[in-house]
């Protein structure tokens, strides 16, 4: 029995350690205010308060904390894609990640498991190799294994599905996956600790812009002055900069994902394949989470569909056949925020002192941490894009300098 | 054979005493009836332990008999986490636990739950990490902990199957509410598909008791399902779960081995509610059930729950309980009302003339038990003195049953997800629901109906709004608006903390009260984040039983109301579904084309193209290289013949074919002439490359353009989208697999087409390269295109796809003379890499301009229009990031494969995109991306291939074979 749990057990009265802050008043002005409770705009928050000294903040969240794409996401952490920009950005967050733990004090159960993602075709074994080149040249711990080696790491694994025998795979060690709710909590916890003001239910209306600055913002609960607004959002970001007067080149679709009962363990790495667009892997509790495509149009509608489910499922089957046996316990979905080049829009944008962090699609959860660290940068420096945010502009749409991540985003999220 | 235990009839509405069954639990051979369920089978045998629960690993026993708690789970040789009070008995059947270490009645595990105190709620996110690195080592032995029932690896799917049904009205549930909904809309006319979850009809007309005298409520059943029975308009389908809500009331519905997807224009839930458990100490313990689940061993089961009961209600169903099971010989110890009185007060004479002692205004504060905890031996019954408070002392009263009822959630699950809300009524202590969407009506005790009077009024009136929808309504319903006042039903606070804790409020996941007062403390206010903290309704249950207690304690502990505390989201599906259900059978398109056959005599290696099957070379998998070099070498000194039916293909025909062509690719399409071909380059509105092709206009309003294979049904939509918009007066057919096609190359290629074909003029002058030709080949209408993809003179013969195979013989046959042999898939793209041709998607990325890749020259650069020409503009006029270049090494060096890194310096400045050893030119060749200043021809370009080693390869300019095009122009 680990050490500090004794507490709970032979103290007297309960030792309630408080991990998200009560409700407080709303103040008339902050000199930061960060629309979006969840991870990212938590993470901002703390890393202000943390490297920065900027603890005037107030984070504002409609719902409740983390209830967004935070609660929604299937909690896959991996920095495997394909641009130098985007291996360079998502290893920084994988190595923040796995300190996240200790840093907060709050075990966000950070499993490092490996992802592997199958190729059934000789094009995907082109951009897996790639992949894992690139990684490679960042430091990252990514290999092409082939059939043998994939049977002794996932034996349980169908290697025939269908006609699309699986040729090779990519095998990302630095995947992991976490307590996704705990992510958002720990931030939570450690920036009210540093005086940051939390405030749940509390819905941000419209935005006040004058001379091309933010000044305040409107919400259910009254209009609050700032210094200066970051966006934290997902599922409405384009909603929301449309309010800032500012037209993103985002397409809002539903992601479904599902969960079955809790089994023993017979499955350590999260396995993903590209032919068959879907994604498998056992949680801590251990039950099934599988997941795959976005939902075919746009939609501002968490709704779940049989359709969807009827095709993932049969692949999911087509991948561990014996799966057709377990037993489904719910379905659930998000909205995602799809941009052209599959990567964020962060940074500056037409609004002098309102800053981005949009357009996560599903690639969102995975850069909580970096994108805390860099957001509270720029919004510490008054505007100055650190270098490892400067690909994602939202300019670059305009510019023609896009990040394009497709190949390594389909599937695997 | 009559068990000791089982009731005589009428109880056992299910089983068949004829047909006994034998089967296993634990290695325990036992009997039971054919229509009782495990579980039921297993008490009739005095077996209660079915399971350990999941953190503690407690003991437990079935608590609804009704398939809604995680009591029951079992495990099945090759099903885990099976429903054991739904799951059918079958002769033989081998059942045992799960979840515990050494056996389930004496598991290592279970004291665990001695150590509760020092496992709080969410106490995994305090420990486990220090000292750094800690949580490596701890983590897997946690994980051996989690989970319930044992996934069979090598179980392989069995038959299911799906079907679709269409119907007027769906009604959900067979009880009183949904059978007098079915027969009053099947009377109004509408057609009626009825789904019951249990074998027989009636629901709980079947096993609850609705008033001392129970035979009217007896009768009306049998009245109403026989008329039901009988009613030409309602299909019943039995053993059936209506699964879930999905837009436009699509439901699922499971019955056996097949998903029926039920279209219902109207659709009525009659689901019912689930009886609500007590909360008090050692309320999970076996013996420990819902009063329902008693009434339904007896009735159902004829199972008798055991020898001394003491029931525990918050309303006077406790009472007609008390009844049922004094009538079937079971003792009634006392009935424990928390209530200071019935509703009905003659309940309470019916009871005390039977001598049966009623304690009002008071509570179980503990269930005892003997050693192991294996079976309730008793209760502790205080006084209630204010809400959740008992008195200091009480008295013991000694049973072996306690049925506990605090009253009912309906059956929200479906209705949430239709969009409902659930809103909590302080003066009824109930959530009901708010916010239906049209077409979604509920009746019954689901709409908070208990009086049986109006609980069939409500399914009348449900009928009568769904027909009025239907247009089929009939006057007169007035009647079903006059309710009865419904009592009270819930008691708003059966929750009794205990200082020393285990009152549960979550059976799945071993939570108490303290659980989830302390998650609130810890500042997990809200109750999704209670849920998310403490794991309350994530269980299989889905919070059947937890979600009222958990509102209540949340809402008290907030100082917030219930209904703005609320209860966390309804998802599908509503009860547990294999996924096998949901996939139904495999359904895994795959296209051959015509040739196959002859592909796979010829000892082809197959390829996946997309969804096409394709041969990669001709010869053992182990021989590719050498299969190549000898089929490539063919082709360059003889002839070759490949099967290309896989390319795309698309008619456009129309007075604006060529308008449409001339938007929609780069290159000018309005004054091709007719026999003639061009290359199409289509770019998207990003100005980046997406697909290529050959558009060849056979006439001035017929052109025929190919794609490639895995981008022809993306093009086919994206020409329709443009289309929807331009309206041009165009036909566009994808013809791909209408037609089959081969390319017969090499310089021997015209000799063999001419013994085929005599109705054109095939020499130089008559054909020449990029020309089109409408033609006979061996007798068959064919579209021949003189094209150069692989550098040799070739003809691709298009043939309408039933004369494939035939073409395919009869072009082998011809080329006999000329030592004709077919080439691959891999073979054609080393000798187009000879060629320097690129491949659209494997030479180009998503990010691919005409500039980066040479085409500049595809583009028509004064044309007003074309789909990204405004992008490809703004591109070019951009410094150039990278280029696509040929490169060569030694035929000796380390060979780059596909996807290795191009540098520059410390940076990666491109990537190889085709690399293969050329026999023809002795050397290495690929083509690569690079950094525009390292494009020079003559340069040098690092490369870092397998292992890390960085290989120099010289950029070469392109094509590396025959710079002059002499070959494919003869």
């Amino acid at each position: 029995m680990p050490f500090n749990l004794l507490k709970y057990g032979l103290s007297s009265e309960y030792p309630v350690e408080v991990d998200l802050p009560p409700p407080c008043e709303l103040e008339p002005r902050y000199d930061v205010v960060i629309i979006g409770g969840g991870g990212h705009g938590l993470a901002t928050a703390y890393y202000l308060a943390k490297y920065h000294g900027v603890t005037n903040v107030a984070v504002l969240e409609k719902s409740y904390l983390g209830s967004g794409n935070t609660a929604r996401n299937t909690a896959v952490i991996r920095s495997n894609y394909l641009t130098s920009e985007g291996v360079r950005f998502y290893a920084e967050s994988v190595k923040l990640f796995q300190n996240l733990s200790n840093e907060f004090d709050f075990n966000i159960m950070y499993s490092e498991r490996g992802q592997l993602t199958l190729a059934h075709t000789d094009a995907t074994v082109r951009a897996f190799r790639q992949r894992a080149e690139v990684n490679k040249h960042f430091g990252g711990r990514t290999e092409m294994i082939d059939r043998q080696q994939i049977r002794e790491l996932v034996p349980t694994l169908n290697l025939d599905p269908g006609h699309l025998p699986v040729l090779a795979g990519l095998w990302h060690m630095d995947g992991a996956t976490a307590r996704h709710d705990a992510v958002a909590w720990g931030y939570a916890k450690q920036a009210a600790k540093l005086g940051v003001q939390i405030h749940p239910l509390t819905e941000v209306q419209d935005l006040v812009i004058e001379h091309g600055r933010i000044t305040a913002v409107k919400t259910n609960r009254g209009t609050v002055q700032c210094g200066c607004a970051v966006q934290a959002i997902a599922g409405y970001s384009s909603l929301l900069m449309a309010k800032a007067g500012i037209r993103a080149p985002i397409h809002s679709y539903p992601l479904q994902a599902m969960v079955t009962q809790p089994f023993k363990p017979f499955l350590d790495p999260l396995v993903s394949s590209s032919a068959l667009h879907c994604y498998v892997q056992q949680t801590g509790r251990g039950e099934v989470v599988i997941g795959g495509g976005s939902d075919p149009y746009p939609l501002y509608n968490t709704r779940s569909t049989l359709e969807l489910k009827e095709g993932l499922l049969a692949h999911a089957i087509e991948m561990f056949p014996f799966l057709a046996n377990a037993r489904l316990m719910r379905q659930w979905a998000g909205i995602t925020d799809m941009t052209p080049d599959y990567s964020p829009i962060m940074g500056l944008s037409p609004v002098e002192n309102y800053y981005l962090d949009a357009g996560w699609g599903t690639w969102g959860f995975k850069a909580t941490p970096i994108c805390g660290k860099t957001m509270a940068e720029l919004v510490a420096s008054g505007g100055k894009t650190p270098a490892l945010i400067k690909p994602f502009a939202l300019d670059r749409f305009s510019t023609f300098q896009q990040v394009n991540e497709m190949g390594a985003t389909a599937a695997s999220h | 054979m009559t068990s000791p235990s089982r009731l005589p009839a009428p109880m056992g509405l299910l089983i068949d005493r004829d047909r006994p069954l034998h089967f296993e639990f634990d290695g325990t051979r036992y009997q039971g009836f054919a229509g009782d369920s495990i579980a039921s089978a297993l008490l009739g045998n005095g077996r209660w332990l079915l399971s350990r629960s999941f953190k503690y690993h407690r003991p437990r026993g079935p608590l609804s008999m009704a398939g809604q708690d995680a009591n029951s789970l079992v495990q099945l040789p090759s099903e885990p986490n099976v429903l054991a009070d739904m799951h059918p008995l079958q002769a033989d059947l081998a059942v045992t636990g799960q979840n515990f270490s050494g056996s389930l009645t004496k598991d290592r595990d279970a004291f665990l739950g001695h150590f509760s105190r020092f496992m709080p709620v969410g106490f995994y996110y305090r420990s486990f990490y220090k000292p750094k690195g800690m949580w490596k080592v701890w983590e897997p032995l946690i994980r051996k902990k989690a989970g319930l029932g044992v996934l069979d690896l090598d179980f392989r799917p069995e038959y299911h199957d799906k079907a679709f049904l269409f119907t007027d009205v769906a009604v959900v549930g067979a009880g009183p509410a949904g059978l007098q909904a079915a027969l009053s809309a099947a009377e109004g006319g509408a057609r009626v598909l009825l789904i019951e979850q249990q074998p027989i009809l009636g629901g709980a007309l079947n096993w609850a008791r609705f008033a001392i005298d129970d035979e009217p409520a007896h009768r009306l059943g049998q009245e109403l399902c026989a008329a039901v029975e009988s009613h030409p308009n309602i299909r019943i389908l039995r053993e059936a779960t209506c699964n879930a809500w999905f837009s436009d009331h699509f439901l699922p519905v499971i019955q056996g081995n097949r998903l029926y997807k039920v279209r219902a224009r109207e659709c009525i839930v009659a689901a019912g509610a689930f009886d609500q458990p007590v909360v008090f100490r050692n309320n999970d313990l076996p013996g420990i059930m819902l009063t329902s689940a008693a009434q339904r061993l007896m009735k159902l089961y004829a199972v008798k729950p055991g020898q001394r009961a003491l029931l525990l209600t918050g309303n006077d169903d406790g009472y007609l309980a008390a009844l049922d099971l004094h009538e079937q010989g079971v003792e009634v110890a006392a009935l424990v009302d928390m209530r200071a009185q019935p509703n009905d007060g003659s309940l309470l004479t019916a009871l005390r003339s039977r001598g049966i002692a009623c304690h009002l205004s008071s509570t179980v504060y503990e269930a005892l038990h003997g050693k192991g905890m294996r079976h309730v031996s008793g209760a502790e019954v205080r006084r209630i003195q204010a809400q959740g408070q008992v008195a200091d002392s009480g008295l013991r009263i000694d049973c072996d049953l306690l049925c506990m009822s605090a009253g009912y959630m309906p059956v929200y699950q479906l209705l949430c997800q239709a969009g409902a809300t659930l809103s909590y009524r302080d003066e009824e202590a109930a959530f009901t629901l708010r916010g239906l969407p049209a077409g979604l009506e509920v009746a019954g005790s689901v709409n908070g109906r208990h009086l049986l009077d109006n609980v069939l009024r409500d399914g009348r009136r449900a009928a009568a709004a769904a027909l009025s929808r239907l247009d089929l309504a009939q006057a007169g319903n007035s009647e079903a608006k006059d309710f009865l006042a419904e009592p009270r039903v819930n008691f708003d606070w059966p929750i009794f903390a205990h200082p020393k804790g285990k009152e549960f409020v979550d059976f799945d996941e071993d939570l108490q009260v303290r659980d989830i007062i302390n998650a609130t403390r810890h500042g997990y206010r809200d109750v999704q984040l209670v849920k998310r903290f403490s794991t309350v309704g994530m269980g299989p249950s889905q919070g059947r039983h937890s979600a009222l207690p958990t509102a209540r304690l949340v809402a008290q502990a907030t100082g917030r109301s219930v209904s703005e505390t609320g209860v966390t989201t309804a998802r599908p599906p509503f009860v547990a579904e294999k996924l096998a259900h949901i996939a139904g059978r495999g359904f895994d398109p795959a296209r051959q084309t015509p040739m196959h056959q002859r592909h796979l005599e010829a000892g082809a290696k197959m390829m996946p193209a997309g969804i096409w099957q394709r041969p990669a070379f001709y010869g053992p998998t182990e021989q590719r290289d050498a299969c190549m070099q000898a089929e490539a070498r063919h082709v360059r000194e003889k002839v070759g013949l490949i099967d290309v039916s896989t390319l795309g293909g698309l008619d456009v025909r129309g007075p604006d074919a060529a308008e449409l062509l001339n938007r929609l690719y780069t290159f000018a399409f309005l004054k091709q002439p007719v026999g003639r071909s061009r290359y199409a380059l289509m770019t998207g509105e990003d100005g980046v490359v997406i697909d290529d092709g050959v558009c060849a206009r056979f006439a001035d309003n017929h052109f025929y353009v190919t794609a490639t294979t895995s981008g022809v049904d993306r093009i086919y939509q994206q020409m329709l989208k443009w289309n929807a918009q331009w309206r041009l007066d165009v036909d566009i057919t994808n013809v791909t697999a209408a037609l089959a096609a081969v390319n017969l190359a090499g310089p021997d290629a015209r000799k063999v087409l001419e013994r085929l074909c005599s109705d054109v003029d095939l020499s130089p002058a008559g054909f020449p390269y990029l020309g089109v030709r409408l033609a006979t080949v061996a007798g068959i209408p064919a579209r021949l295109l003189r094209v150069g993809f692989v550098g040799e003179l070739g003809y691709e013969i298009h043939v309408p796809a039933r004369f494939g195979e035939a073409l395919w013989d009869a072009l082998m046959e011809a080329g006999k003379a000329f030592d004709i042999r077919p080439f691959g898939v891999e073979t054609q793209r080393l000798l187009r890499l000879e060629k320097g041709h690129l491949i659209i998607s494997q030479d180009t990325d998503g990010m691919t301009h005409p500039a980066e890749i040479d085409m500049g020259w595809a583009i028509a650069r004064n044309k007003p229009f074309f789909v990204g020409k405004r992008s490809v503009q703004i591109l070019e006029a951009q410094p150039l990031k990278r280029k696509l270049v040929g490169f060569s090494l030694a035929a000796e060096a380390r060979k780059p494969l596909e996807g290795h890194l191009v540098l520059k310096g410390d940076d990666i400045s491109g990537n190889v995109t085709s690399c293969e050893y050329s026999q023809t030119l002795g050397r290495i060749i690929g083509l690569a991306y690079c950094a525009a200043d390292q494009a020079t021809p003559g340069g040098q370009i690092p490369i870092r291939v397998e292992g890390g080693e960085v290989v120099l390869a010289e950029v070469v300019r392109l094509p590396f074979f025959d710079p002059d095009n002499t070959r494919q122009e003869l």
